[in-house]
């Protein structure tokens, strides 16, 4: 693997590294600590630049207007997008553009008309409907939400948790168990519509993060027309699955933003603070953490990396991105935690960062499938399917 | 237990306001007929949290209103869930957040 990055990979880490100094932090100086949304003037004058620089709607694929980055690239920009304090969840507040929902772009040319082409318009948004209070690792068997066909109709009824957007949302991907008896055979992936009868936000699911909640939903003989499933009755099983994949790349390259930016800010403390008459950096056991930092993220970021360019290759990327996922959430929350110690008690205060990445951090080891359920990806390509 | 905030309402004074810890939570504000006017959050950069966050109201409503406050660390998610009950019951936010709230407040099934 060449890791040697292209004149153009440069220059696009170093516009958007940029962008994050010069046009996001000085924002969030004056945002709370625990804001997710800009307003509206200073989000649509971001944009204004982020189109300038060619990289507005960048995981839209360049057929639908986007910037048609490849993984490797996306990765890079990633690391560097979150590099701020509300980086981890709302990186550069979204002013880079929203994908929606990938499923989409394999919608049929009449559902695009309806979901994609408008969500790319900014015009509707999305949620994606997957986990349920009986599990959300192994959708295959935990869903129980069942969608029961009525002439061209199909009625759903069934609860989902922890998703989120959904209040917010004009139209959601809900999967459904469409045969009870075919595991993960017998699901179907359902775009419904929020406004249909039936489709309820019961409350918000309040969690470590402050904003970028979660919500609890409930379907009651939510009916939903044939035309609204996307793809095949019981093909929604690898609509979800390929989701979840492709996710972990960037999900990973975000928590390493965040741990690097840690790292720095770690790094340029302890050359200025000083305890019992020298600076901290002269300190072994502080520069004992530095180092842990630093080999916490250079591992994660090369096994990020690898997945990239994996995936880049068209080859298969599973147990990579399964690897970067365990490495770079583990890895981030480590170097989090040591920065907020080698800070002190300013570590664990709302002026510095590292009170908001450690709670959001934590989020990351269970969030886009628990590592355990990574590990289990691993060893199942590893060993072989048949010891699982 | 109750998405809604459901304390009792106490007057909101000097006395009261200064009475307050300054933890961060959310609160709401109500005129003497006991609607709400204003819901609002003590954040990670206030001052005296909810203390100096009630003063504030105090200082800009002036008498003749009440008060309940909630200690909250999830105060903008707490916050958001308000503002979206308070629309889900009235079908809009309460007159002094009509220029403090968030882009997209959302829905609620409140039934």
């Amino acid at each position: 693997m060449d890791l040697e990055l292209s004149d153009e990979q440069r220059m696009l880490v170093e516009q958007v590294r940029r962008f994050v100094r010069q046009e996001v932090d000085p924002l969030e100086a004056d945002l709370d600590p625990d804001a997710s949304e800009l307003s509206a003037e200073d989000h649509e004058r971001l944009v204004g630049i982020t189109t300038s620089m060619g990289l507005y709607q960048m995981d839209v694929p360049e057929e639908y207007g986007g910037a048609g980055l490849n993984v490797m690239t996306r990765t890079l920009l990633a690391m560097e997008m979150s590099q701020h304090r509300a980086g981890l969840y709302a990186p550069c507040f979204g002013t880079f553009g929203s994908m929606g929902l990938a499923q989409l772009y394999d919608a049929n040319d009449d559902q695009k008309d309806r979901y994609l082409y408008p969500t790319l318009a900014g015009e509707k948004r999305g949620f994606f409907g997957l986990t349920e209070p009986s599990g959300g690792s192994d959708p295959a068997r935990a869903i129980q939400t069942r969608a029961v066909q009525d002439g061209n109709d199909w009625v759903i009824n069934g609860q989902k948790i922890f998703i989120s957007g959904a209040d917010r949302a004009d139209f959601g991907l809900v999967f459904a168990r469409t045969s009870p008896d075919k595991g993960r055979a017998g699901v179907t992936c359902f775009i419904i519509d929020t406004d249909m009868p039936g489709f309820h936000v019961r409350r918000i699911v309040h969690t470590l993060r402050s904003t970028h909640y979660a919500t609890e939903l409930q379907f009651e003989d939510l009916r939903v027309p044939s035309e609204n499933i996307l793809g095949q009755v019981d093909g929604g099983f690898g609509i979800a699955n390929e989701r979840l994949t492709r996710n972990r790349i960037p999900y990973a390259a975000s928590c390493l933003g965040v741990a690097i930016r840690a790292q720095e800010l770690a790094i340029d403390y302890v050359k200025i603070r000083e305890t019992f008459g020298d600076l901290l950096a002269t300190r072994q056991t502080i520069q004992n953490m530095i180092i842990d930092n630093e080999l916490d993220i250079r591992t994660a970021r090369w096994l990020t990396l690898a997945a990239a360019h994996k995936a880049d290759q068209g080859e298969p990327f599973r147990t990579e991105a399964a690897m970067a996922k365990i490495a770079a959430t583990e890895a981030g929350g480590r170097v989090v935690d040591r920065a907020m110690q080698i800070h002190g008690g300013y570590g664990v205060t709302k002026e510095f960062p590292f009170e908001r990445w450690f709670r959001e951090m934590r989020i990351r080891r269970i969030g886009e499938g628990p590592n355990e359920v990574q590990r289990l990806i691993i060893a199942r390509d590893l060993i072989g399917g048949a010891f699982h | 237990m109750s998405i809604r905030m459901e304390k009792p309402w106490q007057p909101l004074t000097i006395e009261q306001a200064n009475n307050m810890p300054a933890h961060l939570g959310v609160f709401q504000i109500s005129n003497a007929g006991y609607d709400v006017v204003y819901i609002g959050y003590a954040g990670g950069r206030s001052l005296w949290g909810l203390r100096g966050a009630l003063q504030e109201q105090l200082a800009e409503r002036g008498d003749g209103f009440n008060f309940r406050v909630e200690v909250n660390q999830q105060y903008l998610s707490r916050w958001e869930e308000l503002l979206k009950i308070h629309k889900g019951d009235h079908g809009t936010v309460p007159p002094g957040n009509e220029n403090h709230q968030p882009r997209r407040i959302g829905q609620l099934s409140l039934s």
